[in-house]
């Protein structure tokens, strides 16, 4: 069995995988990272979306073995010493999430999008989020969350805290 | 009001969980020990079973255990039941066929389970999977519910003759062809409801556990109602005793009907637990659960709108053929009976209505409850019904929709309803000065400017939620009644936590039930637990489905807190030496009538729990109390939904330019999340619409079985829509809530074809509307013109 180390969320791991391990298997599985989802078989959804070198992949179409010396950031590490994400942030403010599934996925992909092209308009996060399905929200609040959560990531705006 | 309190937007409690990847569904809960369960499936539509031969699959790497229906009878498991009983017209019972957990002797649908391999890994499963050798007797196979009942087509019961489960009917015959006779004119259209397949994003999963030592289970699944999953386990499949089995629904990723349902792979699960000794567990991978989750809709009909000489509705008339599939699912005969032919009024007064309704098998997925169960069906027939009408006799479909309103409350349609209240005018004139269909002709000529063709379609829909009156549906054949339990636990220092029978999948009951008990008794949300989605925690519960944790779920928690009140002030009485008459609680604050005594709401639970303060034998200590509450009658949100549409004359790309939803919910505990479901339920209705086609060719394969052949709705097929409410406060539950979760879905699909066909100017567009059948509408248009020339 291949071993394969990786960096993920910061710490360095290492593991004798099966050569056919994805990626998303041994973070679920060998790392008990649940937090990335599995929600199909033919890489369309989205709810497996981590991010590889800085880049977002869907790790359901990765081999772990592919990753070998890489770093890797899940949904787990995206809060920073308990300070929760902008983009988190912006996802519970505009309750950008119903059942939660698709979510680590949505976060993930919408943070690359920012760090890909910054402030994004309406048209341009619909576009862009073509790789991650969600059956709650409709989309709708999810736009508003990676509105919100672009203005905080670029600008430094505090997404308005939650009103309770 | 105070930001917690009922009708303010709190943010949700359980999104911290969500959002930094501690969420715990079934598939992220491992049992030490545990061996992956994979189903070898049918890959015939209809098929006898000859020999099943597992000798070289039983001695593949990893492999626990192999079991096939031949196990299941041996160990005299019984079959999934169908848990409401439908009268054909002669009052005959309904014709079932048996429904095993694994298939025993034949197969009746592509997926169908024929054996059960269990593992040291998933990848050993698979590869022994393979390995079983079945020799198939492949039979022809019907799918379509046009065709099932023709003669000679392919049986698929024996049980039922030419494959009609029942043929039943509703409202009065005789009236309604009179006043059809009668009518000025009548419309008449064909209609195919289209097979959906729910695809919630976590795939179901379950993992089945038995513990020797105390002879019981435990069952983690993807339910949207565990007590009635361990019911059905218990008492119906004799998996086990109902005390000797723990159904656990943790979080679950999303349901939409499809995870009310026990379904064969569950049961496999928690019964082959106990015969290997080992916990099981399997999760689907989408392939199966397109294959085998049960679909929605899937109606073909015709229907007919009767109208006299002053634009009046006279009467409705309407046949339905129904697509059960292969077998009964849990509350499949329900659907196209009681919970479609029933809201075949719509918000019109209709003096007659009649509708029969024909439920076949065939050889498909079965088809049980999607998001709306059977009301998206009757509002497509009745909102298409009506726009037609309209167009027919020359009358704006608004003005139409005004002349017909019911406006006078309680209203009895002629099929059981009664309308308790609601302001249908209201919500359509909100929704018409919204969507400014005044301007809409300057934008349609802009948009024929640019070569689209751009159309507006309303569907002012019903549908009856809070489900339902134990004795009224009892009545009408359901095995079950359909109330809803809460306990309230006090603890001693005044935090409260919630027991609740209703099962929270995406709805957010964390947050909107603590902020009833938050604004009850005066303390903060953070200060209230709601604890779901377990046999062992919550005694019982009838769970999540048709819209009916508000009205039902919530007005038990309230009867719960009125009882707790009434307890509390006995005991703030005693700690503040005064009559029990005069403690008035508000706030938070017990206190005395006409003085500045106080005491706080956590200072009377403590002096609930230590007893110091009054005689334990005339009041009993602690602080704890529990409601069944059972609904006096279903609720009837309403509302009007507008889709504005353009379409691509070159391409047949439909988009929509606008939408607006203006919904009567009664009141609103959180109007944040009462919106988010409107969105969900609009982006459902929506792909219904233009999206989502379930294709099965003739020998019963189906062709979208995954996400690159069936259309989800994404990001950039949908617009942001424009929600308004209007609020007639339900009479029928103490907090006047009617209920939220299914609008969108049941109101969508009309309004988008409405709108499609006033852009294209026929009536004949099928769902869904895909680029290829508008474009093909399109190019048969020009030639006619062009021929016509
Ligand atoms: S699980 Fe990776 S795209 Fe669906
Ligand atoms: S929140 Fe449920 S799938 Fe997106």
């Amino acid at each position: 069995m291949p071993t394969v180390t990786l960096t993920v969320n910061g710490r360095s791991v290492t593991a004798d995988v099966d050569s056919r391990t994805l990626l998303v298997q041994m973070l679920r599985e060998t790392l008990h990272l649940t937090g990335t989802h599995v929600g199909c078989d033919t890489s369309q959804c989205g709810a497996c979306v981590v991010h590889v070198d800085g880049k977002a992949v869907k790790s359901c179409t990765t081999l772990a073995v592919q990753c070998d010396g890489a770093s890797v950031v899940t949904i787990e590490g995206l809060a920073q010493d308990g300070k929760l994400h902008p983009m988190q942030e912006a996802f519970r403010e505009h309750h950008g999430l119903q059942c939660g599934f698709c979510t680590p996925g949505m976060i993930m992909s919408a943070v690359d999008i920012v760090n890909r092209k910054g402030i994004v308009d309406e048209a341009t996060i619909r576009e862009e989020l073509e790789g991650n399905i969600c059956r709650c929200t409709g989309y709708h609040n999810i736009v508003r969350a990676v509105e919100a959560g672009a203005k905080a990531m670029v600008s430094g705006t505090p997404v308005r805290q939650a009103a309770e | 009001m105070t930001v917690t309190a009922i009708g303010a937007a709190v943010r949700r409690k359980e999104d911290h969980r969500f959002i930094t990847g501690k969420g715990q569904y079934t598939d992220d809960i491992n049992r030490p020990g545990q061996t992956h369960a994979y189903f070898l499936r049918s890959p015939h539509a209809h098929a006898n079973l000859k020999k099943i031969d597992l000798s070289k699959a039983k001695a593949m790497p990893g492999v626990v255990a192999i079991y096939t229906g031949d196990d299941v009878a041996a160990d005299k498991i019984g079959g999934l039941i169908c848990g409401w009983m439908i009268h054909s017209k002669d009052g005959t019972p309904m014709r079932a066929g048996p429904h095993p957990i694994l298939a025993q002797g034949k197969v009746r649908y592509v997926g169908d389970h024929v054996a059960v391999v269990i593992a040291e890994t998933l990848s050993q499963a698979k590869d022994a999977a393979e390995a079983i050798v079945v020799d198939y007797d492949v039979l022809p196979a019907v799918v379509e519910a046009g065709k099932a009942q023709a003669k000679g087509a392919p049986q698929v019961h024996t049980e039922a003759p030419a494959n009609t489960v029942y043929d039943w009917h509703i409202g009065d015959k005789a009236a309604t062809e009179a006043a059809f006779k009668a009518a000025k004119h009548v419309t008449k259209l064909d209609i195919v409801n289209n097979r959906l397949v729910p695809n919630a994003m976590e795939p179901r999963a379950a993992i089945g556990e038995y513990d020797a030592g105390n002879d019981a289970l435990t069952l983690h699944t993807t339910s949207q109602n565990p007590h009635v999953a361990r019911l059905v386990l218990s008492a119906f499949i004799g998996i086990a005793p109902e005390h000797k089995l723990r159904v656990i629904a943790p979080d679950v990723g999303g349901g939409f009907g499809s995870k009310i349902f026990i379904y064969a792979e569950e049961t496999v699960c928690v019964w082959a637990a106990r015969k290997c000794g080992r916990p099981v567990k399997w999760t689907a991978d989408r392939t199966e659960e397109f294959l085998c989750v049960a679909h929605g809709r899937d109606h073909v009909t015709r229907a007919e709108l009767a109208i006299d000489a002053d634009g009046k509705i006279t009467g409705l008339r309407a046949k339905t053929i129904a697509n059960m599939g292969a077998y009964l699912s849990t509350f499949a005969s329900s659907v196209p009976t009681y919970l479609y032919a029933t809201l075949l009024s719509g918000q019109y007064a209709i003096p007659n209505i009649y509708c029969e309704v024909d439920a076949v098998y065939t050889n498909t997925a079965p088809v049980d409850a999607y998001r709306g169960a059977g009301r998206p069906e009757a509002t497509f027939v009745v909102e298409r019904l009506v726009e037609t009408a309209a167009r027919e006799i020359g009358m704006d479909p608004a003005a139409f929709r005004r002349r017909n309103f019911i406006t006078k409350f309680p209203h009895q349609t002629p099929v059981i309803m009664t309308y308790d209240c609601g302001d249908y005018k209201a919500s359509l004139t909100k929704a018409m000065e919204m969507a400014d269909v005044k301007g809409f002709g300057k934008r349609r000529r802009e948009a024929a400017r640019r070569g689209k063709l751009r159309g507006l379609g309303y569907s002012t829909y019903i549908e009856a939620c809070g489900i339902a009156p134990s004795q009224a549906v009892g009545s009408l054949g359901a095995g079950v009644g359909l109330w809803e339990s809460a306990e309230v636990r006090v603890n001693p220092v005044g935090t409260v936590e919630i027991l609740t029978g209703s099962h929270s999948h995406g709805q957010g009951h964390e947050t909107t039930f603590a902020q009833l008990v938050s604004s009850r008794l005066g303390i903060s949300i953070d200060n209230v637990s709601i604890v779901h989605g377990d046999t062992d925690k919550v005694q019982f519960g009838m769970g999540t489905y048709g819209s009916r944790s508000g009205a039902v779920g919530m007005s038990a928690i309230s009867k719960a807190l009125d009882k707790i009140e009434a307890k509390a002030k006995k005991v703030a009485a005693h700690v503040l030496e005064a009559a029990e008459a005069d403690i008035d609680f508000k706030d938070g604050k017990f206190t005395v009538k006409g003085t500045d005594k106080a005491v706080d709401f956590g200072t009377v639970a403590l002096n609930a729990y230590i007893a110091h303060k009054f005689n334990p034998q005339e009041l009993e200590p602690g602080l704890k109390e529990g409601s069944f509450y059972d609904p006096t009658n279903f609720t009837f949100p309403a509302g009007c939904h507008i889709c504005e549409i353009e379409v691509d004359q070159e391409t047949g790309v439909a988009r929509i330019v606008k939408w607006t939803a203006v919904d009567d919910f009664g009141n609103v505990i959180n109007p944040m999340i009462v919106e988010g479901q409107v969105h969900g339920g609009i982006a459902q209705g929506v792909g219904q619409a233009l999206l989502e086609g379930t294709v099965y060719t003739a020998d019963g394969q189906l062709v979208t079985a995954s996400y690159m052949d069936y259309a989800m709705p994404r990001a950039h097929d949908l617009p942001s829509f424009e929600v308004g409410m209007t609020v007639t406060p339900c009479p029928s539950n103490p907090l006047g809530i009617k209920g939220c979760g299914e609008a969108g879905a049941i109101a969508a699909p009309a309004a988008v074809i409405n709108a499609l066909t006033d852009a294209l100017g026929t009536e004949d567009v099928p769902m869904p509307a895909t680029p290829l059948a508008l474009w093909s509408i399109i190019a048969k248009q020009s030639k006619a013109a062009i021929a016509a020339e």
